[in-house]
């Protein structure tokens, strides 16, 4: 039990300071950027002279030293105070608040398909190595893996919103329709197919050749070959034996690509429509808005940290010989 | 008799034709837009961003509007009269106009937004009010501005947004006020909803002052920050209109092509855009005007026009834009495509070529607004090259270029700008160094450009009450501008419109879609 709590607590313990790392590293690229948010503030005017910019700019203490303003931004930070934005004028966690849920829907749709379609197919290409079947599926597989997101989106829009009209092509639900209980559920679903799909199918591509590899390297360990020669049933081998152990890399592999998952649906928010923070992060490096721009690092490193947190302890599960606080 | 009857009968006809034409301007329907990029407010008070003047021009509306003439035109005031010194102007308002939380519009708002509200967020605003000695409101339907000396262009700044004065009482950081997300304003729309990331949702407002107006229920402007989903959410009439900039050029010839789609060039007399690539000339060797006239001569801008902008777009050889009321060709120098002349140009300068057939070195910004800039960037560097001036192109986004323009850190750095309806009021600036470098923002004089006389011309004509004076004086500003081409004016920007035949009425005013829409209708 406190071998446990140990591990939990050094995990949280390094959570924190990656995320602080995190804070202080965009903070001081951000500012080493060219332009900053007075620039763009001011440019919105068509007219200001540089004592208007300069006006701007102390108003947003972007006038003090890059370490002054790191300190100020740290203190309310300590107090979870994550400021406001330059752009909006209203606090930053409002605006990720209303943007989150959206991603989260998009990211971990897409992110269970991807991982549920990729394990079995995997696994099916694995037990049918060098057929036919396998050929076909590994060969699709590097098609998804090959070619970029905003291009199977746009073919996807093109197939399936415009040529059959079966599906909405961009946005989380229809403008304007004023549906609520299954029916809203049913649109959002309608909406969400086409964007999770499209972020699955790469993802999914990933998943099934790493599962297949993992699988076919088991499939010849020598406790398999016992557990047959003890005239197990085939099922059970493939259960309790192999996919168990096949798992561990995959596990590995999922909670790496959680980040990569969340900056890939900044492509799909974009040709989607899909109104989620990936797009809001970009909306917000063009704006320099920083406070807010530094808030969704803070909190897609929270997620991804807190997946590989996740993946930990599933590894534990999956691997009796992985000890905690190992 | 027998000729009587025809002519009647041609008369009664005629009358009714003009009277099912008017009664088929139906009431009712939804208009489905799209705006982009998604604006960070839609009041107009604190930003005059392109798309936040778009939404929020149907909630907030200003004194007056222009026709596409540059005429005046009434809005919120009923009339107005301008002294014959040009000092002195008195606009009546109307009286039967209320804000949309239910508040009488006075004279107290008009002055509020002038004096305190615009100037405090807006560098335009307050070179406007520096114009003014005086505000006066003799009764709640009266505003009288009395100017420091006569300055014509003052009928065009009233297209500004009125803000409503009882929701600031006891303001004083307007930037920060809660009041500026409340957007209420005394438009033909009211704000009902914004989803963001997705839409912004206007409904129709009942108490509009205008009679039976606005003809439409409600406008969604739809936010789609992908060009191609945006093209296809046209295509499949998810939407009804695409302005300049939600589909590249080269998409609108394709688009124009669809059943029942319309296509209109017009709907930017106000803004009067125009393509520049900016010259530092503070920088060696862009100082020497030879360098410059020969960079002029090495651009193809016809090409420009017709590859890269597909056709939209005219030929320009000074500072203002073909649309605006002082554009005096006659006096301008055109510098014709010829790279022969540029090669001579630049030997002249003392320019030779090194063993590798180069003169010198430039970076080039390109303005990172989309795909054709881009390639027109791409253009400007081949075209250079071939009379030995190598250009680097340096990727920035939009802040960085933004930070290079008006910090004088670059060589060459492309921009677009709104020459506006009057130069006193938009493009002079960018041309003078009276107030030191007006450099603040991309719009100013960001090519470092300064002549005395050029200077005092404009100076001049931005406070000349007599209009053939007038006009003369911005004839000798054009002529010797375009001669020092302290820029290149690569294209008379054409921004076109589709929008689907059911519209109509879409564009009714120099405003174009910034227009309030109140006498857009669908037909059934």
């Amino acid at each position: 039990m406190m071998d446990r709590l140990g591990f939990l607590t050094g995990r949280a313990a390094r959570a924190i300071l990656i995320l602080f790392g995190v804070i202080v590293l965009n903070f001081v690229l951000l500012r080493v950027a060219p332009g900053d948010p007075a620039s763009v503030l001011a440019g919105d005017q068509g007219a200001a002279d540089p004592a208007f910019v300069e006006e701007l700019r102390r108003d947003l203490g972007l006038d003090r030293s890059i370490p002054a303003q790191l300190w100020v931004y740290t203190k309310s930070l300590a107090q979870l105070d994550f400021g406001q934005s330059y752009r909006e004028q209203r606090p930053v966690v409002g605006i990720i608040a209303e943007r989150l849920p959206a991603t989260l829907i998009l990211t971990l749709t897409a992110f269970g398909f991807a991982l549920a379609a990729g394990i079995s197919l995997g696994s099916m290409a694995a037990r049918h190595a060098g057929s036919l079947l396998d050929t076909v599926l590994t060969s699709v597989s590097v098609m998804f893996f090959a070619m970029p997101l905003f291009w199977i989106g746009l073919m996807a829009i093109l197939l399936f919103s415009v040529w059959l009209g079966w599906l909405p092509s961009y946005g989380m639900a229809t403008v304007g329709a004023d549906l609520s209980g299954l029916s809203y559920v049913a649109d959002i679903a309608s909406h969400l197919l086409l964007p999770a799909l499209t972020l699955g199918l790469f993802y999914m591509a990933i998943y099934m050749r790493v599962t297949r590899a993992s699988v076919l390297d088991v499939l010849d360990r020598d406790f398999v070959r016992t557990a047959r020669a003890k005239g197990l049933k085939p099922g059970l081998i493939w259960r309790r034996h192999v996919l168990r152990n096949a798992l561990l890399p995959i596990i590995t592999f999922a909670s790496l690509q959680a980040g990569h998952l969340i900056g890939g649906s900044i492509l799909i928010e974009t040709v989607f429509a899909w109104p989620g923070i990936g797009r809001l992060a970009f909306d917000a490096l063009m704006q320099r808005d920083y406070n807010l721009l530094l808030a969704i690092f803070f909190i897609t490193s929270a997620i991804v940290v807190g997946i590989n947190l996740v993946a930990d302890i599933l590894y534990v599960a999956a691997d009796p010989r992985i000890e905690l606080g190992a | 008799m027998s000729r009587f009857l025809p002519s009647f009968a041609l008369s009664v006809a005629l009358s009714l034709s003009a009277w099912s034409s008017a009664s088929a301007q139906t009431a009712g329907g939804t208009l489905n837009l799209i705006v982009q990029p998604e604006p960070p407010t839609v009041n107009v008070g604190v930003n005059r961003l392109g798309p936040t003047t778009y939404v929020g021009n149907k909630i907030y509306e200003g004194l007056l509007t222009y026709s596409a003439d540059l005429k005046p035109v009434p809005r919120l005031a009923e009339s107005w009269t301008v002294s014959d010194d040009g000092l002195v102007y008195t606009f009546n308002l109307r009286r039967n106009v209320k804000w949309h939380d239910g508040e009488p519009f006075t004279a107290k708002d008009v002055v509020f937004s002038f004096e305190k509200f615009l100037p405090a967020l807006q560098a335009r605003s307050r070179l406007n009010l520096a114009e003014v000695k005086e505000i006066a409101t003799p009764d709640d339907h009266t505003v009288v501005f009395t100017l420091k000396a006569a300055f014509p262009a003052f009928i065009f700044v009233h297209n500004t947004a009125v803000l409503p004065a009882h929701l600031y009482e006891g303001v004083t950081d307007f930037r920060n006020a809660e009041a500026n997300t409340k957007f209420v304003g005394t438009g033909p729309f009211k704000f009902a909803e914004w989803k963001k990331g997705s839409f912004i949702h206007l409904v129709k407002n009942p108490d509009y002052w205008g009679d039976g107006k606005p003809y439409l229920d409600d406008i969604f402007f739809h936010v789609i920050p992908d060009a191609n989903s945006r093209a296809i959410a046209f295509e499949t009439g998810k939407v009804d209109v695409l302005r300049a900039g939600d589909v590249e050029n080269f998409d609108i010839r394709r688009l124009a092509e669809l059943d029942s789609v319309e296509l209109t060039e017009a709907g930017w007399e106000i803004l009067q855009p125009v393509g520049y690539i900016h010259l530092n000339n503070r920088h060696k060797p862009l100082d020497d005007l030879r360098v410059r006239q020969a960079i002029a001569h090495a651009i193809d801008r016809q090409f420009i026009i017709d590859t890269i902008f597909a056709g939209f777009g005219h030929e320009t050889n000074g500072p203002l834009s073909r649309l605006s009321q002082f554009k005096d060709t006659a006096v301008e120098t055109k510098y014709e495509y010829d790279p022969a002349k540029a090669n001579a140009l630049l030997d002249e300068a003392g320019l030779k070529p090194d063993a590798n057939g180069v003169r010198f070195e430039v970076q080039l910004v390109p303005l990172p607004y989309g795909e054709l800039w881009q390639r027109q960037a791409e253009y400007t560097r081949e075209a250079l090259a071939a009379v030995g001036i190598t250009v680097n192109l340096v990727a920035t986004d939009v802040p960085g270029w933004f930070k290079r323009l008006t910090s004088f850190d670059y060589d060459l750095g492309q921009n677009f700008v709104y020459t506006t309806a009057d130069p006193a009021v938009g493009i002079s600036y960018a041309y003078t160094t009276i107030e030191g470098d007006n450099a603040g923002t991309t719009g100013g004089n960001v090519n470092g450009y300064s002549n005395a006389e050029v200077d005092r011309l404009l100076a001049e004509a931005g406070h000349e009450n007599d209009a053939e004076k007038r006009r003369t004086l911005y004839s000798q500003a054009q002529k010797i501008i375009s001669a020092e081409v302290p820029q290149i004016w690569t294209h008379d920007i054409v921004f076109p419109t589709l929008y689907r035949e059911k519209v109509r009425n879409l564009i009714t005013s120099g405003l174009g879609t910034d227009e309030n829409f109140a006498d857009v209708w669908l037909a059934k």
